[in-house]
């Protein structure tokens, strides 16, 4: 039988605004599902891939800039800005115990480039001992970089194989990063050589801001990665008292900050879903039990045309199932087309690492979320079916009931 | 087929309590022959439709067995029972009975609605024509259930009752609020139909109906009596 020819499909035409507002209902259902979900897994993928990208247990910095708040959008979100301390304190920190891996990288802020509307930090890092910056790099190349090479942040728009100029000087894109869900995605990364490369052409276009920098003599940070059998509090506070004039920050308190806001967020879009799905399925359950009662003289004549109680409920859960599937269809697919397109948006306002999952997962979420509505639709219906299932005909065509 | 009724007896349990206890029928034993009218008469709340649903195989007796042929009805299940409602009964309930978001036609052909694929409901619908056609009622295929008048919707019932050609109509109160000339129409169609062949069982308060009748019953405190 053609499925608009089918009684369940007919009952649902037939009832058009009960349809639409049940429709609507399961739609919003729908949405919550799945862009809730989209939402706390990106969140949760943009700090893993944070965590990740960190690579050290501690990071020192100048003491003057110890604003944790614009230490941490500086160094862990990338965001614009720059400050040095004499590449000495490189060396004093490598003197320490219990420092396994030391590296150091440099900033060179508020450069434009051809490809963006928006000034850039460059992040130069020293290929020989960095431990951070070049897996993720040789993930992307499979190679060192050379002199101008530059490997750029996943928002840049430019591609491996083209070029992109920073003060006059031409760099080639050799890699382009992972996704972080971070502004680390507009960062572009190059070893010091390069660095010096453009710290050089910037003076000669007159530009003051790097003339007093010596790629050669200044760091902006050190990396350190704790040796075995050393506990990362204990270098901590050994580098804090014994290297001076400079703050070190334990990696994964630098961005407690951003994991607590992930986890209020979190909670807050979990308690909001847990309200609207409640909401929404004590009002199906509602109008699911009204439109089965005040239709209950329809069921008897149907039960007397030779429908079983069993196909009574089928038509029930079936109409049901037009309704939460449709719903659901509806509500998912606008809530991949609010997530997909605005993740930035999102990323921007939430202030908060955002990294959508991979095409498969976005699948799987949009699947696990059709079905859960479905059935969530379906079994606030049940009641109502079991209950129809059971009607004395007799009572209720002779109108007593 | 004949329906056999043998000592069939309904009792309902008022207000919960078992010891409360209402008979609304009787043992009560009738036969009902193919090609040959019948028509109850009684007071309201004598029994004459819960006998009629329990012969109709829409209410299980308290006691007793109700015989098509040899086919014990309320031995079957739920759906086989429900299947053979479909095929060998008509029923003409109470009052309105129409489904909302079927237009007339499907309204009549709603069986093949609930068995039978879309070829097989396309087929009945000449038959449901015919049908309309005899009932006056052939310029109303179209129309939604809503569109109708009292008169329309009773005549419309009738035709879903009496297209699969069942063995036995059961009609209950079919001429409630009609005027005299669809009362009229709607008795002449019954007796009409029973004399093709069909068992017809009508439920009534309408004196008229009598002489429509080729057996009159009548019915009193849960009695069965036939006059």
């Amino acid at each position: 039988m053609k499925l608009t020819e089918c009684l369940s499909f007919r009952n649902v035409k037939g009832r058009p605004v009960r349809t639409v507002i049940l429709v609507i209902l399961t739609a919003i259902m729908a949405f919550t599902a799945v862009g809730g979900t989209l939402t706390v897994v990106s969140l949760q993928n943009g700090l893993g891939a944070l965590e990740a990208r960190l690579g050290a247990d501690i990071m020192t910095v100048p003491a003057s800039a110890v604003s944790k708040q614009n230490f941490e959008n500086i160094v862990l979100q990338g965001s614009k800005g720059y400050f040095y301390m004499d590449k000495s304190y490189y060396d004093k920190i490598a003197d320490r115990e219990g420092i396994d891996k030391i590296s150091y990288q440099l900033f060179l802020a508020s450069a434009s480039a051809g490809c963006c509307s928006v000034p850039l930090q460059i992040i130069g890092y020293d290929p020989d001992t960095d431990f951070t910056v070049s897996p993720w790099i040789r993930k992307s190349t499979g190679g060192e970089l050379r002199e101008l090479d530059v490997v750029v942040g996943n928002d840049l728009s430019v591609f491996v194989g083209e070029t992109i100029k920073f003060y006059g000087v031409t760099c080639n894109v050799t890699a382009k990063l992972d996704k972080t869900g971070t502004d680390l995605d507009t960062a572009v990364y190059t070893n010091i050589a390069t660095i010096k490369r453009l710290i050089a052409a910037s003076i000669e276009l007159g530009m003051n801001d790097f003339k007093d920098i010596d790629p050669e003599k200044v760091v902006s940070c050190v990396l350190v990665k704790v040796a075995d059998g050393y506990s990362i509090d204990e270098v901590l506070n050994d580098l804090n008292i014994h290297v001076r004039r400079t703050k070190s920050f334990k990696t994964k308190d630098m961005i407690s900050g951003v994991s607590e806001s992930l986890a209020g967020v979190s909670g807050i879009i979990g308690i909001l879903m847990a309200a609207v799905w409640l909401l929404v399925l004590v009002i199906l359950f509602l109008a699911v039990y009204m439109s089965v009662n005040e239709r209950k003289k329809e069921f008897a004549v149907l039960r007397v045309a030779g429908a079983s109680r069993s196909r009574l409920a089928g038509i029930v859960m079936s109409e049901a199932l037009i309704i939460t599937l449709t719903g659901a269809v509806i509500g998912i697919s606008l809530g991949l087309l609010v997530i997909l397109p605005f993740n930035g948006l999102i990323e921007e306002s939430t202030g908060l690492p955002f990294l959508l999952p991979d095409m498969l997962h976005i699948v799987i979420c949009a699947f696990v979320a059709l079905a859960v509505s479905v059935i969530s639709g379906l079994i606030s219906s049940l009641g109502s079916a079991k209950r129809i299932s059971c009607i004395d005909t007799g009572v209720i065509l002779r109108g007593d009931n | 087929m004949t329906i056999k009724a043998t000592g069939i007896c309904k009792e309902f349990i008022r207000q919960g309590k078992n010891t409360n206890r209402f008979t609304a029928v009787s043992p009560t034993d009738i036969t009902i022959e193919p090609g040959k009218m019948y028509v109850l008469m009684g007071r309201s709340g004598s029994g004459k439709t819960t006998l009629l649903n329990i012969l109709a195989g829409l209410l299980t007796p308290t006691s007793g067995k109700v015989l098509y042929d040899s086919e014990d009805i309320y031995a079957l299940d739920d759906d086989k029972l429900s299947r053979f409602r479909c095929e060998h009964i008509g029923v003409i309930p109470q009052g309105q009975t129409a489904i909302h978001s079927l237009n007339v036609i499907e309204n009549i052909c709603l069986s093949y609605m609930l068995y039978g694929s879309f070829t097989e409901r396309e087929a009945a619908y000449p038959a449901a024509r015919e049908l309309m056609q005899r009932l006056g009622i052939a310029e109303l295929e179209k129309e939604m259930p809503s569109a109708l008048s009292g008169g329309e919707l009773r005549r419309m019932a009738i035709a879903r009752a009496m297209l699969r050609k069942p063995d036995v109509i059961f009609a209950d109160e079919p001429t409630c609020d009609l005027d005299d000339e669809n009362t009229e129409l709607m008795l002449k169609t019954l007796k009409e139909t029973a004399k093709s062949g069909t068992a017809v069982f009508v439920v009534t308060h309408e004196k008229d109906a009598v002489g429509y009748a080729d057996i009159n019953l009548n019915m009193s405190g849960g009695v069965l009596t036939i006059q």
